[in-house]
C-alpha cells in the first residue's frame, strides 16, 4: 500500500508538468505558419474568404490565443481533444485507432531489447575481457550507432526482397480475411522486423548497462558471501546477483520510454505500419495541428504511465524502497 | 595532465580506431570542395549507376543521376557542422540551466527542473516534429532544433556536478573573498565540473547526428543540402533493385556515428581510469 502511495505521489507531481507541456506546445503552435482552416481549404481546392471566416468561427480560431488556450485546457479536462478536420473525426477517435499499433510495436521492441540485453549483458559480464564480451560490447556500439530507419530498410531489402520471407510492411495482410490465432500470427509475422529495428538501438543501451551493473554487483561483499556458502555460479548469478543489478535497467525503462515513442515515428514511416508516430508525421505534414497537440498529450501521458509502472516494478524489485523515507 | 591522459587515451586500441575513423570522415569533410568542385545536387550522369560500374562514379548514381560519392563527401560536412552546432548548443543551454538550478537550489531549482522534466517527458523527437513544423525546415533552424531537444541531460549532469561541487572549499574560499555569484558559478565551478559534461556532449553528438538524419528520411530536413539521411530517402523509392542508394549513405552514418562515440568512450576512460571497463 505504501509503495502505491509513494508511486500515486509521484503521479500527482507529474499532473501539473502535463500541463506546462501542453501550454507550451500550444503556444508554440501559434507560430505556425498556417492554421487547420487553411489546409482545409487546400484540401477542398480553394475557397473564399467568406467561407473560412464561418469555418474559423466554429472552430474557435478567431478568439484570442488566450481565450483559445483556455477553451482548450478546459476540453481537455473533460478528456475532449478538438476535432480533426483533415480526418473529419474528433482527435480522440483518430488516436485511439492508431494507439494498438505503436502499443504493439513498443512492447515487443521493449521485451525483446529488454530480455536480450539481459542476456547478453549477463555473458559479457561473465566473460569480461574476453573475446565472447569484446564481440557483444562491439556489436553493442555498432547497432547504437545505426541510424534506425536505415537498419529496416536493410531488413527489408534482405528479408523481403531477396529472401522473401517477411512483409516488407502494413499491420496485417488485408487480402485475407481471417480471424483468431491466423490474425495473431499474421499481425506478429508483420510486426517481427519492426519491433528488430526499434529494439536494436535499445538492446545497444540495455546490454550496456546490464553489464556494467553486473560488473558493479558481482564485486559486492554478499556476492562473496554467497560463494563462501558453497553455491554454484548459476544459482549466484540468477538469485543474487541478477535481482539486483536489474535495477538501473527498469529504471532505464522508464527514461527511454519517450525515445521510444520518438522512434516508432521513424519505424513506424519505414514499414508504413498504422500507429501513433506516422500519425504524428502526417499531422505535421498535413498541419493538421488539433491532432499534433493531441498526440503530444497522449504521447505525454503514455510516458508519464510507463514511469508509474516502472515505480512499482523498482519497489517490488527493491524492498529498500518502500521501508525507507 | 594533458599528457598523461592522452597517453592513457592512446592505450585503449577502441580508442584509437574513433579517433583515426574521425580523422578519415574529417579528411572526407576537409577534401570535398577539392575533390568533387561541383555542386553535389547537380545532374552528374545516367541515373542509377551501380558502384564500381563506371570509373567516374565511384560509388555510383541515384535516381536522378547525381553522383553518390560526391554527395557522401560533401553530407560528411553537414553531419559534422549540424552535429557539432547543435550539440554547442544544446550543451550552452545545458550548462546555464543546469549551473543555476545547482548552485541556487530551491524555488530556482524547482522551476528549472520542473521544465527539465517537461523537456524530458515530451518525446524529443515528437517536439522536433512540432519545431520543424512551426518554423520551417531550412538546415539554420533543424540544427537549433536539434539542440533545443537535446539540452536536459547535460543540464541534469551539470546541476548533478554543481551539487557536489558548490560547497567545496575553494567555492566557500572563493565566496569568502567577496567574489559574485557569476564569476564563482563560470569562473570557479564550472571548469572543475567541465569534464564529464565534455565527455558527454559526444554522446549528444552522435544523437544530434542520428536525429538529423531520420528527419532528413522523412523528408522534414532541408531538402537543398546533400544529407546523407535525404539521399536514403531518395534510395527508398529505388529500395528493391538498387538498394546501394540507400546502403551507402548509411554506412558513412553509422561509420560517423561510432566514431564520435568511440572518442567519448575512450576520453570518458582516460579522464576516469578507475572506472575502465565500465
Amino acid at each position: 500500500m505504501r509503495i502505491l502511495s509513494l508511486a500515486g505521489r509521484r503521479l500527482a507531481a507529474s499532473i501539473p508538468t502535463l500541463f506546462l507541456i501542453l501550454i507550451g506546445v500550444f503556444l508554440l503552435l501559434q507560430f505556425a505558419p498556417g492554421d487547420t482552416v487553411d489546409a482545409m481549404m487546400a484540401q477542398m481546392g480553394g475557397g473564399d474568404a467568406a467561407t473560412a471566416k464561418e469555418l474559423r468561427r466554429f472552430y474557435g480560431l478567431d478568439l484570442s490565443v488566450a481565450a483559445q488556450l483556455v477553451n482548450y485546457l478546459w476540453r481537455l479536462v473533460r478528456f475532449d481533444l478538438g476535432f480533426s478536420a483533415i480526418y473529419g473525426k474528433p482527435v480522440v477517435t483518430v488516436i485511439v485507432e492508431r494507439l494498438p499499433a505503436t502499443l504493439l510495436l513498443m512492447t515487443s521492441a521493449l521485451s525483446f531489447a529488454f530480455f536480450m540485453g539481459l542476456v547478453l549483458g549477463v555473458i559479457a559480464a561473465r566473460r569480461v575481457n574476453q573475446w565472447p564480451d569484446t564481440l557483444i560490447s562491439t556489436l553493442g556500439l555498432i547497432f547504437y550507432a545505426m541510424p534506425s530507419f536505415w537498419f529496416g530498410l536493410m531488413a527489408i531489402v534482405v528479408f523481403s526482397i531477396y529472401l522473401q520471407w517477411l512483409p516488407a510492411g502494413g499491420f496485417e495482410d488485408i487480402t485475407l480475411v481471417h480471424s483468431g490465432l491466423s490474425r495473431t500470427l499474421d499481425i506478429a509475422r508483420h510486426l517481427l522486423l519492426p519491433s528488430l529495428t526499434l529494439g536494436l538501438i535499445f538492446l545497444a543501451i540495455y546490454l550496456r548497462i546490464m553489464r556494467a551493473s553486473m560488473l558493479e554487483v558481482l564485486n559486492l561483499d554478499f556476492v562473496r558471501t554467497a560463494r563462501s556458502k558453497g553455491l554454484d555460479e548459476t544459482s549466484v548469478v540468477v538469485r543474487h546477483v541478477l535481482r539486483n543489478a536489474l535495477l538501473p535497467m527498469v529504471t532505464l525503462i522508464g527514461l527511454q520510454a519517450g525515445t521510444m515513442l520518438g522512434g516508432s515515428v521513424v519505424v513506424e514511416s519505414v514499414f508504413s505500419l498504422p500507429g501513433l508516430g506516422r500519425l504524428a508525421y502526417e499531422s505535421v505534414v498535413q498541419r493538421d495541428l488539433n491532432t499534433l497537440l493531441g498526440i503530444v498529450f497522449v504521447s505525454a501521458l503514455l510516458v508519464i504511465a510507463v514511469n508509474f509502472i516502472v515505480d512499482l516494478a523498482y519497489a517490488r524489485l527493491d524492498p529498500r524502497i518502500t521501508s525507507g523515507a | 595532465m594533458t599528457v598523461a591522459v592522452l597517453k592513457l587515451y592512446l592505450r585503449s586500441p577502441a580508442a584509437i580506431i574513433g579517433l583515426l575513423l574521425l580523422f578519415a570522415i574529417l579528411a572526407m569533410a576537409a577534401s570535398a570542395g577539392w575533390l568533387y568542385p561541383r555542386d553535389p545536387l547537380s545532374l552528374a550522369g545516367r541515373p542509377l549507376i551501380w558502384p564500381f560500374e563506371n570509373p567516374r562514379f565511384l560509388l555510383g548514381t541515384d535516381n536522378s543521376g547525381r553522383d553518390i560519392a560526391a554527395q557522401i563527401f560533401h553530407g560528411a560536412r553537414f553531419s559534422l557542422l549540424i552535429g557539432l552546432v547543435a550539440t554547442v548548443i544544446a550543451v550552452i543551454i545545458g550548462i546555464c540551466i543546469g549551473a543555476f538550478a545547482g548552485y541556487y537550489g530551491g524555488w530556482i531549482d524547482n522551476i528549472l527542473m520542473r521544465v527539465t522534466e517537461a523537456f524530458q517527458i515530451l518525446p524529443n523527437f515528437l517536439l522536433l516534429l512540432v519545431l520543424v513544423a512551426v518554423f520551417g525546415s531550412t538546415i539554420t533552424t533543424v540544427t537549433v532544433a536539434i539542440g533545443i531537444v537535446s539540452w536536459p541531460a547535460p543540464a541534469r549532469l551539470t546541476r548533478a556536478e554543481f551539487l557536489s561541487l558548490r560547497n567545496r572549499e575553494f567555492v566557500q574560499a572563493g565566496r569568502t573573498l567577496g567574489l559574485r555569484d557569476a564569476k564563482l558559478i563560470f569562473g570557479e565551478i564550472l571548469p572543475n565540473a567541465l569534464p564529464p559534461i565534455i565527455v558527454y556532449a559526444s554522446v549528444v553528438m552522435a544523437v544530434s547526428i542520428l536525429l538529423e538524419s531520420a528527419l532528413a528520411f522523412l523528408k522534414l530536413s532541408d531538402p537543398n543540402i546533400a544529407s546523407w539521411g535525404n539521399l536514403i530517402g531518395l534510395g527508398r523509392d529505388v529500395l528493391r533493385v538498387q538498394w546501394y542508394v540507400s546502403a551507402i549513405p548509411g554506412v558513412a552514418i553509422l561509420v560517423t556515428v561510432l566514431a564520435v562515440s568511440l572518442v567519448g568512450q575512450g576520453l570518458n576512460d582516460a579522464l576516469n581510469p578507475r572506472l575502465k571497463g565500465r
